[in-house]
This record gives structure tokens, C-alpha cells and sequence, in this order.
């Protein structure tokens, strides 16, 4: 059991989190599984909160999108076996934040070493290609790519760049030899283009 | 042959496969927890249908938002049109978008690059 000492500063820990909230703009954080539920609450949030801005249409749906996408990419492929309970849905942290000319989606997960040269080829090969690029590898994808038994359809990273038009932001960070926590920050534009 | 009728909801579209009265539909949202689930039964519909459809099949699509798993699966539905269309059936598909999605827009016009059917663009104005 904490003792009293360590709960005050855990209560000084939540006003410095919130802190911390604010001044990064970040209107919604998650850590956990994200199961189909939970995508589904979080997007008819923050459907209902961009209602609230005057937004153009094209924005509220490229959030969306990218929130959609980001959020299956984590329960489809990240690793959760730190858990004795093995679930079928992964699990991370989900994160948006917003400002006057952005919202950033961003999303953080466990990954298998091994698996990071390959994913670092696909989001190279994304980010080196132009629109019309893309939407070249986009449409050879859907016709010869098939549905994983997760259901992926490897498709997500090129929508991500697509509707959002802009690079993806991504990093891997070390945990140990076996495993690293992979970080993705997509950028939707507020302003018009 | 028996129609199906899906109810739509906030993750999955309204679909309606009624071949008696000629209606062939897709609407509304698709974002299934399993989209190959999903979609399965309507694609078994279709592959029954082909075998003996009507003399012409109109079939709309008239998403607000779909995953891009659930694009793979549409993608299996317009194939499925096609086949009917090479076996010299008289199909077209009707790909109806909001006229401010410029994305819904140019998903369709991707589509009708990647199958040989008759496919028309049709924008609507959502109040």
C-alpha cells in the first residue's frame, strides 16, 4: 500500500499532467487496449467536438480518417505480451492535440525489434513518393495486397499520408534488446489550402 | 432469391441486395470490427446473383466514410460487378459523393480506374 506521502505527490503528479495537457494543446490521452469500442468512442467524440469548431467538413473527415487508421494500426499490430491475460486487441497510447493551424494525431506502441526494418521500409518508400505516387501504390496495394487475418489491409500508413498530405512523422525509441516503443505523429492542416 | 437487407449503423453501412425489386445498395459508414465478417454474405449473395441477374444491375454506392480495410472489401464487391460485366451482363455502377468530398470523390474515380464496369460519378448536397 502507498503511503500518504506518495499519494500527495501522486496528486501533485496529475496537476503537473494537466499541466503539461494544456500547454501542448492535448485535448484527449489514452494508455491502453484499444479495442473496436474504443475507437468507436473516441471518434464520435471527437466527431462531436469538431462539430463545435468551424471547421471545414474536409478537416473533420481527414481527423477521422487518420484517427481511424491510427487507432487499428495499434490494435492490430502492436505487441501485448507483457500481459499474462494475452488479448486480442494491442495496446498504447492515443494522443490529439490541437492549436489554431493543426491537430496532431499521434499514437506510441511496443514493437518487436525485428519487425522495425521492415516497417522503416514501408514508411520510407510512403514518405519518398509524391501524390501521385501515393495514389499509384495505393490502388496496386488494394488490388494485389491481401487482407491479413487481422483484418489489415495494409493500406493505412499510405491513407494517413494521403489525406493528410504531409510526411510521416515517426520515430523508434529503445527499450531493450527485444522490444521498442514506435512513435507516430500525423499532421492535419486546419487552414486552407 | 432472398434479399438482404442490413440496417446500417455508426460503423457499419446500410446494405440492401433485393433482386426482386431491383435495388442494389451500399450507404453510410463501413468501418466493421471484422470487415471481412462483414462483408462476406454479401459477397456470397453476389456470386449467387451472377448466376442469374437481372437484365440490367444498377448498383449504387453512396458512403459517407469507409476504412481502408473495408476499401479492399468494396473493391471485392465492384470485382464481383465486373465478372457479371464480362460475361456480357448489363451492369452499372453508380458511385454517388458528397459534392464537397473531394476524397469520396476521387475514391470512386480510383475505383472505376481499377475495374472495367460502367461506372458513373454522381455528387449530392448533404443540408
Amino acid at each position: 500500500m502507498a503511503n500518504l506521502k506518495d499519494k500527495k505527490e501522486s496528486l501533485e503528479f496529475v496537476y503537473d499532467f494537466y499541466v503539461k495537457m494544456k500547454k501542448n494543446n492535448i485535448n484527449l490521452a489514452y494508455e491502453g487496449e484499444i479495442t473496436h469500442q474504443i475507437t468507436k468512442a473516441f471518434t464520435s467524440l471527437t466527431e462531436s467536438n469538431l462539430m463545435k469548431e468551424d471547421d471545414v467538413n474536409t478537416v473533420q473527415k481527414k481527423v477521422f480518417h487518420v484517427m481511424v487508421e491510427c487507432l487499428q494500426n495499434i490494435s492490430k499490430h502492436a505487441e501485448n505480451r507483457n500481459s499474462i491475460v494475452t488479448s486480442k486487441d494491442g495496446r498504447g497510447i492515443f494522443m490529439i492535440s490541437k492549436d489554431e493551424s493543426e491537430y496532431n494525431v499521434t499514437t506510441g506502441n511496443v514493437i518487436n525489434n525485428d519487425k522495425i526494418p521492415k516497417l522503416r521500409e514501408i514508411l520510407e518508400n510512403i514518405n519518398s513518393l509524391d501524390p501521385d505516387g501515393l495514389k499509384t501504390l495505393y490502388k496496386q496495394q488494394m488490388r494485389e495486397g491481401r487482407l491479413s487475418d487481422r483484418g489489415g489491409a495494409g493500406l493505412g500508413f499510405i491513407d494517413i499520408a494521403r489525406k493528410t498530405g504531409q510526411k510521416l512523422i515517426y520515430s523508434f525509441l529503445t527499450i531493450n534488446e527485444k522490444r521498442s516503443f514506435f512513435v507516430l505523429t500525423s499532421t492535419i492542416s486546419r487552414l486552407k489550402s | 432469391m432472398q434479399a438482404i437487407k442490413i440496417k446500417g449503423s455508426d460503423d457499419t453501412p446500410n446494405v440492401i441486395l433485393d433482386k426482386e425489386n431491383g435495388i442494389f445498395e451500399i450507404s453510410g459508414r463501413s468501418l466493421p470490427e471484422d470487415v471481412a465478417a462483414f462483408y462476406e454474405p454479401i459477397l456470397d449473395w453476389l456470386e449467387s446473383y451472377a448466376e442469374d441477374p437481372l437484365e440490367k444491375t444498377v448498383f449504387n454506392f453512396k458512403l459517407e466514410y469507409f476504412n481502408t480495410a473495408s476499401s479492399k472489401l468494396l473493391l471485392d464487391v465492384l470485382l464481383k460487378l465486373e465478372d457479371m460485366y464480362d460475361d456480357g451482363k448489363d451492369i452499372l455502377v453508380r458511385w454517388h459523393f458528397p459534392d464537397d468530398d473531394e476524397d469520396m470523390e476521387e475514391a470512386g474515380e480510383e475505383y472505376a480506374d481499377i475495374v472495367e464496369v460502367p461506372f458513373e460519378q454522381i455528387s449530392y448536397t448533404i443540408d
